[in-house]
């Protein structure tokens, strides 16, 4: 970089405006979620008002006692929860174990069992054949429709295998040597070691579970067994209709309304994901990478 | 990664002797074997049954019975869904909405990319990134609450509108059918420009600082290098995923359009996703709707096709 001289009056107003351009769109970002969080912290009837840009006008936890004191939103947090860390872990441990034997070259078949996987890339079923699949498998209205469906993805044993790939042969040939069986190596060896790509698949699919609002929503009927992004579709669904029948807001005397519940909800529901993801970040950059490159 | 020796032993002639070996092996290898066949039952399971089910598209297909035992119904139902009242909008709205993701959503990353590449300091760098794709870690009900909150009657941008007198009564955006496809198009950039964004950054950083040496000695100006430097450098990341974008085209976001739409902006929000959704899960037409989401599956497939062929006869670039 010895060769770049001064910058010229023209590189500076560059680098002015397109510093300038980058923090218009991180305010475009930014603002609309901190828009929902200050409202949330807001007294609800006062809410109503409107006005509320920057900072609550008369603050409140009123909306987060609702919240926390209402057990349909707490069952449904519960199950999000479980669903999440259950489903990541064997989404990962089944994921990275089929990749593991993928990755062999010695493994007889590998050819068909990529093109077996290859194929489910591109052609699927659809939703139809798809529910009713589940639906003759007994998973409707069952726990285990959020786990099962979901614990194998052949776009992320692509990645596993990525990564796989690039591990020394002697780490595997010693443990051989000592006699572990491949499932052995896999679990002892192979999977300690892989920990950034782990780490990159777990975030993905951790997200995944934590959004996915329309596996409880077509084959849940049980509401204690619905997940909290389901019930606030539900919440954001019937809110946005009752708006347009009564839009007129006047003479509410609650101080909780059920736009500050929804409110508070929302900001509950993504609280997690936005206290993880910076942590993360490293991770799933290269993760996304290696599986744009290799796939 | 084998355990074996480097050179293959030469095989035998006889071909009883090599399927021994070979038996031997798979017997060597039965652990290994095991773990790899448990993805493929999983994968027969859920996506190879599934791809059988398709089959009641062809069939009178009813919840009682079994797909084998179903009367056929041959073409029947797409010539249904052909003649069907709604069939026009849904393709319109379908297409409509694609093109415009494709057309808006597709290069606003790679500008923005561009741009974020001119960035000098590292630090600011990685904040802007980390900022930029925290919507895509958001689901599509928490953006629809935030879409529903600010769209309301009462809601901020009819409060400065309204105030800037630039409107006298308050706009039911989401009620309007003629916004919709505003809505979700600006939406769905706004949640996945800063993630889209990433795979482009990625190409760039591989991109020779000689070249960039190269062009400042002829004189280049900050756009110029843009222009003639980086953007042919990524021009293969570029086209594929253009295909990729161009093979998801009919697959017009359903979680978003789902959480948006409700009965006043119908006829601008109704997609073939969404139709197949409401008349088999609500209506229990499982044969007529199968045969729906089969017609845009193939229509998914022929446009990759042609991207695929396209990009390759442009740019020599292409998926398969």
């Amino acid at each position: 970089m010895q060769l770049l001289q001064r910058r010229t009056a023209g590189e500076a107003i560059f680098d002015f405006m397109n510093n300038v351009f980058m923090l218009i769109i991180c305010f475009v970002t930014l603002y609309p979620v901190w828009y929902v969080l200050v409202n949330s912290f807001n007294e609800g009837a006062d809410a109503m008002r409107g006005g509320i840009y920057w900072w609550p006008r008369v603050f409140s936890l009123g909306s987060y006692q609702a919240v926390f004191a209402n057990n349909g939103i707490m069952t449904a947090m519960g199950v999000t929860i479980a669903k999440t860390l259950i489903g990541t872990i064997v989404h990962v441990f089944f994921t990275a174990m089929i990749a593991y034997a993928y990755s062999r070259k010695e493994l007889i078949g590998r050819k068909l069992y990529m093109l077996i996987g290859t194929i489910t890339l591109f052609f699927g079923g659809g939703l139809i054949p798809t529910y009713l699949l589940i639906r003759d498998l007994g998973l409707l209205d069952s726990f285990w429709v959020y786990i099962i469906p979901a614990m194998f993805s052949f776009f992320d044993l692509i990645i596993f295998m990525a990564f796989f790939r690039e591990l020394p042969d002697a780490l595997e040939e010693a443990a051989k040597i000592d006699g572990a069986n491949d499932f052995g190596i896999f679990c002892r060896i192979v999977l300690p070691v892989s920990m950034p790509v782990v780490a990159t698949i777990a975030l993905f699919h951790g997200v995944y579970q934590w959004n996915d609002y329309f596996t409880g929503m077509i084959y849940i009927n049980n509401t204690d067994l619905q997940p909290i992004q389901t019930y606030l579709y539900r919440v954001v669904a019937q809110s946005s209709s009752n708006q347009m029948m009564a839009a007129a807001p006047g003479g509410v005397a609650q101080s909780v309304t059920s736009q500050s519940i929804k409110l508070a909800t929302m900001v509950v529901t993504t609280l997690p994901i936005v206290l993880v993801y910076p942590f993360l970040q490293k991770y799933f950059v290269k993760g996304l990478m290696i599986g744009s490159i290799k796939g | 990664m084998s355990t074996g020796g480097k050179n293959p032993q030469p095989q035998p002639p006889v071909r009883s002797g090599r399927g021994a070996s070979l038996a031997r092996k798979w017997v060597q290898q039965r652990h290994l074997q095991t773990m790899a066949l448990l993805g493929v039952v999983w994968m027969i399971i859920f996506h190879y049954i599934p791809m059988y089910g398709i089959l009641i598209a062809f069939k009178h297909f009813d919840i009682i019975g079994t797909i084998s035992s179903a009367p056929w119904a041959g073409l029947e139902h797409f010539r249904a869904f052909l003649e069907d009242d709604n069939f026009w909008y849904i393709v319109k709205n379908t297409l409509g909405i694609s093109l415009l993701k494709l057309a808006i959503g597709f290069p606003l990353p790679i500008v923005f990319a561009l741009f974020l590449n001119e960035i000098r300091s590292t630090r600011f760098k990685k904040s802007i990134q980390t900022i930029s794709y925290l919507p895509h870690f958001l689901s599509w009900v928490i953006l629809g609450g935030i879409l529903t909150t600010w769209l309301a009657d009462t809601g901020m941008i009819n409060q400065l509108l309204l105030a800037w007198g630039w409107i006298d009564q308050p706009i039911s955006y989401l009620a309007e059918p003629s916004y919709f496809w505003a809505i979700v198009v600006s939406s769905d950039i706004w949640k996945e420009l800063g993630w889209s964004a990433i795979i482009y950054l990625a190409a760039m950083a591989g991109v020779s600082t000689d070249m960039y040496e190269a062009a400042t000695i002829d004189g280049a100006g900050r756009f110029q290098k843009m222009w003639y430097v980086t953007l042919p450098a990524i021009k293969g990341t570029i086209s594929i995923l253009f295909i990729l974008a161009v093979s998801g085209i009919l697959n017009s976001n359903f979680d978003q359009i789902l959480v948006l739409r409700n009965s006043l902006n119908e006829s601008a929000s109704n997609v073939v996703d969404i139709y197949v959704y409401q008349v088999g899960i609500q209506q229990g037409r499982f044969s007529y709707s199968t045969a729906v989401g089969l017609l845009k599956s193939v229509l998914a497939l022929i446009l990759l096709l042609i991207a695929n062929s396209v990009t390759k006869r442009v740019n020599n670039t292409s998926l398969f």
